[in-house]
């Protein structure tokens, strides 16, 4: 009985030794499980040359590895699509493209999203050094920008989720602008 | 040599110096314009002003290639520095980030003469309101990632407006900041001369120059390893021009060579060799002079023609000297010089109906060929015979006369085969005679191959598109031709909104006509006014009016701003956009509108009808360029049938006249046709590609091959041909295959269609003259 008990607490601890080392890695295992899907977003911005912040919110939808589709809903319709090395844009039937191999800068920024969902950190270290808090339960990872060009346009970027799961991105600008992002899963798995 | 001989030889010599001089002073060309309409439409006048003067024919691609994209992307920087600083340059782009921002800075501080979208109305409380919340909304979005920097400036959204007007989709790649392929393997430059698209010297001096700094470029900064690459019409032009030098020598060269050692074979005499060149060199100098004076300039694939005039003209001093040493020169002149006469205006009757051609280069080969045949035989008949004085006896040795008496009575087996032949030839070419010719001019190109792969790769990786689709407007000043450019572009946006295309270019996009600028300045409230109405448009908005003043200030100096010129434009990178599309010509100016088909479906046409109902009545002209050339193309195949047709009536009627029977016009027409139909079976069974060239070439084939039919012709009723005619007759048709088939060598398709054609034709001309007119002797 009293050696089950300190075999109990032996692995009681280890367990919490585990919980408290809930490392990159493990996250980065995780979010590469992940099997993509749909889910709702609300997006605030938050400007310094307006009163008010500015919400919009719609659907996202995330196909591994590399596609991402949000669908602006309100408060204007708006289509955005990361294809690979392509971003589009469609509003007012108009469609933006952006090779973002012709543009560094975006790409950083796309890949800040993209690599976190795909959970790949060699593709992240590449443009910012990483930062886990928190537990596997509840984490958030800090990507601040090592590359000039990236940081004079980004303070740094905070992503929060549980498990697998993704449920905040915010973004600082240099210029004191941010935009947070919250994700809410469509379909429960 | 007789006093006749030497006041002949005094007269000849003044006229060949004074033909020499008129050489000297001839203007030589190689450009395109050998191609181009000599009495062009409406629609293909624009097409030759483009092609000739348009900013695009000044145009030069360039793609560094090798190395890594780094120093592809310093080169790049490097060799745009060094080619900006020039003067022989009016624009060096590579896609740097300083173009960029200049394009930028220009658009944002000219918006408010720029953007379609300033009216009164948009400067109204209501208008603001709706500009200014619009702007906010894609500020929520990525998209208004440009529209932040200069909300407070511009917050209705002008450079938005403008910008979103270009066609971002066609903009090329970029890696390390400049300009570089799909794939990122080369860096891309463009470049535009100052020198026209016609003027190829210049267009090869600033080629030269773009090499030469390359190569500085490259041993400054060791970078070795790369590689340029360039294209564009300029080079095109150089190109060619270089390929028909080279080859006007080397054919010529050829086709002198080895006319030389037949004659001198036969001859084995150097003197009598000479006196035989005499008309020749007569006849390619009239040639020239003929050209020179009635066309001004001379182009260079006439002269490459030479090389079969040579062999054409040769054959009347042949006749002279191996028929009148036996005959003695008044029996020759006699019972031999109206057979050769008859011949000559044959030839000539074939040459002249080229005369006629709208296809400047058909007409200048048939001038050309004309006067030297001509001059040939008016030489063999009038200076020769004095200055060669007594005729001198060719040798013809017993063994050459037996083998060409038994040939000529082997070669009577060939009728019947022939016929046969010529049976299945003719039935073949009727059962694909749709197949038969090439509908477009670029059969007619002499752009090389690899040249032309290499041109349609950097286009698309600058993502240049084939300006396939026009709409222009001509008028007599550039303000007219600027309005009249916007009242097409009201009536193309409907198309652009209804989908039928998916937008287009026009000069007065960056260059809007003075009366709209002034429009547009005139829709600007006075500051005070504005300031009223702002706090009235923002209420309700996130945006307050006091963050807002840089927005009235701007407006407030754009109300003062004097107008655009052209002359404003100049450093902004955006000059090239409004040059390349609004032509200063010989009858005022023209704008082109490039259209883009709709989205999606870049190789589905734009309905033309459709087009054309929307400009209905706005003076505007809906151009199909591709269908223009395609068209022109036609026109020229058309009347090449046609000439053909009316210039073998009149050697058929010129034959009937002279033979007064028409059995013995039949017997000289029949081997003629039958060598015509297998040539142009064979060829077509070897897999040439048939172009009008190779129809001029089945009118050439009856124009020199009845020069042989005839002599047989004279001999049916008599006795059978001497051993001298026979081979007089021999060396002619050996020297006329060597000239044409010489073109054949030829590289540039004008020269190797009629060579391949005509070298053949003669000899099977000769041939079956020979097989079925032997019959009754």
């Amino acid at each position: 009985m009293f050696r089950n008990l300190i075999a109990g607490v032996a692995l009681a601890s280890l367990a919490a030794t585990a919980h408290a080392a809930f490392n990159i890695d493990q996250l980065m295992a995780g979010l590469a499980q992940h099997p993509g899907g749909r889910a709702k977003f609300v997006e605030k911005r938050t400007l310094a040359v307006l009163d008010r912040p500015l919400v919009a919110t719609g659907e996202m939808t995330y196909t591994p590895p590399d596609r991402l589709e949000k669908r602006t809903l309100t408060p204007r319709p708006e289509t955005l699509v990361l294809d690979r090395d392509q971003v589009s844009i469609e509003r007012d039937k108009r469609t933006y493209t952006i090779n973002l191999a012709s543009r560094p800068e975006a790409l950083a920024f796309v890949d800040s999203i993209r690599s976190t969902l795909a959970g790949n950190r060699a593709a992240l270290e590449k443009n910012y050094t990483l930062q886990l808090a928190g537990s596997s339960e509840h984490w958030v990872l800090t990507l601040t920008p090592t590359a000039q060009r990236i940081a004079t346009l980004l303070q740094r970027i905070t992503v929060s989720g549980a498990g697998d799961q993704i449920r905040t991105i915010d973004y600082l600008l240099a210029d004191g602008d941010r935009s947070e992002l919250t994700i809410e899963p469509l379909d429960p798995r | 040599m007789t006093r006749v001989g030497w006041r002949t030889l005094l007269l000849w010599s003044l006229a060949m110096l004074a033909g020499a001089a008129v050489v000297w002073n001839s203007r030589f060309s190689a450009d395109i314009s050998f191609f181009l309409p000599a009495r062009p439409t409406a629609e293909q006048q624009i097409l030759v002003d483009q092609l000739k003067e348009g900013a695009v024919s000044r145009l030069l691609m360039l793609a560094v290639e090798g190395g890594d994209a780094t120093q592809r992307a310093r080169m790049s920087r490097d060799l745009q520095s060094r080619l900006a600083a020039l003067p022989e340059f009016a624009s060096v782009q590579n896609g740097g980030t300083s173009g960029e921002n200049a394009a930028r800075d220009f658009l944002l501080r000219h918006r408010y003469l720029l953007s379609p979208a300033v009216t009164p109305e948009r400067f109204t409380v209501a208008g603001l309101n709706a500009a200014i919340s619009s702007s906010i909304d894609l500020l929520a979005s990525p998209a208004g990632m440009l529209l932040k920097p200069t909300l407070t400036r511009d917050p209705t959204g002008e450079l938005v407006e403008l910008v979103g007007g270009l066609d971002a989709g066609a903009e090329p790649a970029s890696r390390d900041g400049v300009w570089a392929s799909r794939d990122g393997k080369r860096a891309l430059l463009l470049v535009q001369t100052r020198a026209l698209g016609s003027d190829t010297d210049g267009q090869e001096r600033a080629i030269a120059l773009i090499r030469a700094q390359f190569a500085a470029a490259s041993d400054s900064a060791g970078l070795g390893a790369l590689k340029l690459e360039l294209s564009g019409p300029g080079l095109f032009a150089v190109n060619s021009r270089a390929t028909i030098k080279h080859e006007v020598t080397r054919l010529s060269l050829i086709s002198l060579t080895a006319i030389i050692a037949v004659l001198l074979f036969v001859y084995r005499s150097p003197r009598v060799l000479l006196l035989s060149l005499l008309p020749v060199a007569s006849g390619a100098l009239a040639g020239i002079v003929a050209v020179s004076l009635v066309y001004g300039t001379v182009y260079g694939i006439t002269v490459g023609f030479g090389s079969a005039l040579i062999g054409e003209a040769v054959d009347y001093a042949i006749y002279y000297f191996v028929q009148s040493g036996r005959l003695g020169l008044d029996n020759w002149r006699q019972r031999y010089w109206p057979t050769i006469r008859l011949g000559v205006l044959t030839s000539v009757c074939g040459f002249a109906a080229l005369l006629l051609s709208g296809f400047p280069g058909l007409a200048q080969l048939g001038l050309y060929a004309l006067s030297g045949v001509l001059a040939a035989a008016l030489v063999t008949r009038f200076v020769l015979p004095p200055l060669a004085g007594a005729p001198a006896q060719i040798p013809v040795s017993a063994r050459i006369g037996n083998a060409l008496h038994g040939g000529l009575r082997r070669v009577r087996i060939l009728r019947a085969p022939a016929a046969v032949l010529a049976l299945a030839a003719f039935a073949y070419l009727a059962v694909q005679r749709h197949e038969l010719w090439l509908p477009n001019l670029s059969a007619l190109s002499t752009v090389s191959a690899e040249d032309a792969t290499l041109d349609t790769r950097l286009r698309a990786d600058l993502g240049t598109p084939d300006a396939r689709y026009l709409v222009v407007v001509t008028a007599p000043d550039r303000e007219t031709a600027l309005q009249t450019a916007e009242r097409a572009g009201r009536r193309l946006d409907r198309l652009v909104a209804d989908g039928v295309i998916d937008g287009y270019d026009s000069p007065a996009r960056f260059l809007p006509s003075a009366a709209t600028q002034a429009a547009r300045r005139a829709s600007l409230p006075p500051a005070d006014e504005l300031q009223r109405r702002l706090q009235a448009a923002v209420a309700g908005l996130p945006l307050s009016a006091g963050k807002l003043a840089p927005f009235v200030a701007d407006v407030a100096s754009a109300r003062e701003a004097p107008l655009l010129d052209r002359r404003a434009l100049d450093g902004s990178g955006l000059a090239l956009a409004v040059d390349s599309l609004l032509l200063h010509g010989a009858n005022g100016w023209s704008a082109l509108l490039p259209l883009r088909p709709a989205a999606g479906a870049p190789t589905t046409d734009i309905p033309a009808a459709t087009v054309r109902a929307a400009l209905a009545g706005s003076g505007a002209l809906f151009v199909d360029t591709k269908g223009q050339f395609d068209a022109l193309y036609g026109d020229y195949l058309q009347q090449a049938v046609w000439l053909s047709s009316a210039g073998f009536v009149a050697i058929v009627v010129l034959l009937l006249a002279a033979l007064r029977s028409p059995r013995r016009l039949a017997g000289v027409l029949l081997p003629l046709v039958l060598a015509v139909t297998l040539v142009i079976a064979g060829l077509h069974l070897a897999g040439e590609r048939l172009q009008l060239l190779h129809l001029v070439g089945m009118l050439l084939i009856v124009a020199v091959g009845s020069n042989y039919a005839l002599f047989f012709d004279r001999n049916t009723g008599g006795a059978e041909l001497d051993t001298a005619t026979l081979m007089s007759m021999a060396v002619a048709a050996t020297t006329t295959v060597i000239g044409f088939g010489t073109l054949a060598l030829s590289s540039v398709p004008v020269l190797h269609a009629i060579g391949v054609t005509v070298g053949p034709g003669a000899l099977l001309a000769l041939l079956l003259s020979a097989a079925f007119a032997s019959h009754e002797a």
